[in-house]
């Protein structure tokens, strides 16, 4: 009995460790741009970055604890910019505050997204290894060329929607013009709006974990068999990972799509799912915290990097072949092993 | 006559896909990852072969060969640099790195030859455009079509042939069986990847003159999007096996080009990959691949 409640107060300690450090370097950041001794571009890149962190944390979901390889999260972040932005601009008029509407955008942008998991998930997860892995990579292909080709636009008679060509209007505006995406976005994404979704991100991923559904996902990951015969759902519970994760990474694509005037389909392409995964393999599996260190670091990196000008990229996929090179390298990992050699055998399990 | 000439364009590009696939499904097959660089290794290739010809006016011949040799030594050193040292480490890391080499290569290139787009010399490599005519000339192939689906003919025998009777063959087929017991039984396992991946890197280095040939515009990112779809042509045909990878990426280039010609150019490529999904949905291990039952 003392063991259990042992076991149980130390991912809540945990917990409270991981949201007070988020908030801790939130108001640290608040104190220093007030202060003025955060530069322009940095100041310029932090929505991206909480953006950047909330998709490293949902795809986290997918790929740590329920442990199954998405190569296409970029596709829900994009399904969640466009239905989000969509939403902004058709409610501009209704809802005149405007952090109401960039709250309200981004749950349309979570749904959507929820939508397209369930979409996907259904047919997908029936699949293993590699094979789902390519199946994401196309849905994410699928949504982006969907997307490039997709115009919507809005008049008095409501929403039009049509593909290839852009729809007759009378009067009213085009929103999403194929090829040439979204332009004039109201700006509506904010620091703080984004510090609160990583809040809420964290909140629904700690908090799922430690459920009873949580500890089931975690039991399929493991062991599917065993999960299976001890009557656990295999499609339920892995929709159920997946379909949060869909959700958190479109609404973390609304608040990046709010951020900028303009917005195309192409952005979120194989790459950015392939940067997303980066940071999620970096961070370690299945950890949360490095997720938000990973996505934050490599959010900078470039940036940092920008003296190297044309070297800069280069340095970039250096230092990754680099850091993947030395994690993995027993020497170093015996070292370190070494030296936090307290440290509980499970944390270590995680960070691999 | 049009349908006869989408055929054999699908044909032409879908064999261009099977070559690069080769790369892919015989990697995969050894050493069970999947080498996100291949498509990388292919504009590398094209880029080589582009400056021996057009720049120092070499011999095409002696361009292609020597864009052969530039890339098997590329494929051989990334492997060893870059792969080997993970060769016990979880395969998502192996990805990393993976992704990490081809954003190497891309930016490489991007510094070495700049991000303007090159045109491809393929009169000087396949002689005159025009080609043959066919049924008193209604009927158009160029010469590129025909050697690429030549070449495409040849290697998938040779391979074959390599696979089936050549000792080294033999070893690389143990060792995609069971590396730990193809070592017991004094099999060379580095030695057999590393040909794996000279094998597969020289394979991209025609497949990239043969698609830049085809479609004549080089840039850095040549190689990412057609290292995707042979990706997926590998997929398609079941991953780890070679006829697999013809059928794979012969269907992936006729359902391209038709999809282009009959339905819309814009969205070729999502109709590409639904077909991609509803086969894996159908056949969750590919057309040709091997089931493996799983026993508790």
């Amino acid at each position: 009995m003392k063991k259990s409640t042992l076991r149980l107060s130390a991912p809540a300690k945990n917990k409270i460790f991981t949201y007070g450090l988020v908030i801790a370097a939130y108001i640290i950041l608040r104190i220093l741009i007030s202060g003025g001794a955060v530069n322009a571009s940095l100041q310029g890149m932090l929505v991206p970055i909480c953006a950047y962190v909330v998709m490293a944390l949902s795809l986290n979901l997918t790929v740590g604890i329920l442990g199954e390889l998405s190569l296409g999260h970029a596709g829900f972040m994009s399904v969640g910019a466009f239905s989000g932005v969509v939403f902004a601009i058709a409610m501009q008029d209704a809802i005149p505050s405007a952090p109401l509407r960039l709250a309200l955008s981004m749950a349309v942008g979570a749904a959507f997204a929820a939508l397209a998991g369930v979409l996907v998930g259904i047919p997908v997860l029936r699949l293993k290894g590699d094979y789902l892995a390519i199946v994401t990579l196309a849905f994410g292909e699928i949504i982006k060329s969907l997307i490039n080709n997709m115009y919507i636009g809005i008049d008095d008679a409501g929403m039009h929607f049509k593909l290839l060509e852009a729809p007759a209007l009378t009067g009213g505006k085009m929103i999403i013009k194929g090829p040439m995406g979204i332009s004039s976005i109201a700006k509506l994404s904010s620091f703080t709006a984004g510090f609160i979704l990583v809040l809420i991100a964290l909140f629904v991923i700690l908090n799922l974990i430690q459920s009873r559904s949580g500890r089931a996902i975690m039991a399929l990951r493991d062991n599917r068999i065993a999960a299976e015969s001890v009557g656990i759902g295999v499609t339920k519970y892995k929709l159920m990972a997946f379909v949060t994760s869909a959700a958190l990474a479109g609404s973390a694509g609304t608040l990046y799509a709010m951020n900028y005037t303009t917005i195309v389909a192409n952005k979120f392409d194989f790459n950015t799912s392939i940067l997303i995964l980066v940071f999620v393999v970096l961070g370690g599996l299945g950890n949360m915290w490095g997720s938000i260190i990973a996505a934050t670091a490599l959010t900078i990196l470039p940036e940092a990097l920008r003296q190297f000008s044309d070297y800069r990229m280069l340095v970039y996929a250096i230092v990754l072949i680099l850091v993947m090179l030395a994690t993995n390298n027993p020497t170093i990992k015996g070292f370190f092993g070494k030296l936090f050699h307290k440290r509980p055998a499970g944390e270590e399990g995680a960070a691999q | 006559m049009t349908f006869l000439s989408y055929v054999i364009n699908g044909v032409s590009l879908g064999s261009i896909y099977a070559i690069i696939a080769l790369g892919y499904t015989m990697v995969y097959g050894i050493a069970k990852m999947l080498n996100f660089a291949h498509g990388d290794v292919i504009m590398v290739g094209a880029y080589i072969c582009f400056y021996a010809v057009s720049r120092f006016a070499l011999p095409p011949l002696l361009g292609i060969v020597l864009a052969m040799l530039v890339c098997t030594v590329l494929g051989v050193v990334i492997e060893r640099l870059a792969y080997k040292p993970l060769r016990s480490a979880p395969s998502l890391a192996v990805l990393i790195t993976a992704i990490g080499m081809s954003y190497f290569l891309q930016n490489m290139a991007q510094l070495l030859w700049t991000a303007n787009p090159k045109v491809f010399p393929t009169a000087a490599i396949f002689g005159d455009k025009t080609g043959l005519g066919l049924f008193g000339g209604s009927l158009k192939i160029s010469y590129v079509t025909i050697v690429t689906i030549v070449t495409c003919l040849v290697i998938m025998v040779g391979l074959t042939l390599f696979t089936r009777s050549t000792k080294m063959g033999k070893a690389m087929r143990a060792c995609s069986e069971d590396k730990g017991a193809a070592q017991l039984m004094g099999i060379n396992v580095n030695l057999t990847i590393s040909v794996t991946f000279a094998i597969g890197s020289a394979l991209a280095a025609i497949a990239g003159v043969l698609l830049c040939s085809a479609y004549p515009n080089l840039v850095p990112t040549t190689g990412s999007m057609p290292g995707i779809k042979a990706f997926t042509a590998a997929v398609f045909g079941g991953i780890g096996s070679i006829p697999g990878a013809l059928l794979g990426g012969l269907l992936l280039g006729v359902i391209e080009i038709f999809a282009r010609a009959y339905i819309s150019t814009q969205l070729s490529d999502a109709i590409v990959f639904a077909v991609l999904i509803v086969v894996l949905l159908v056949k969750p291990a590919g057309l040709l691949g091997r089931q493996v039952r799983e026993k508790v």
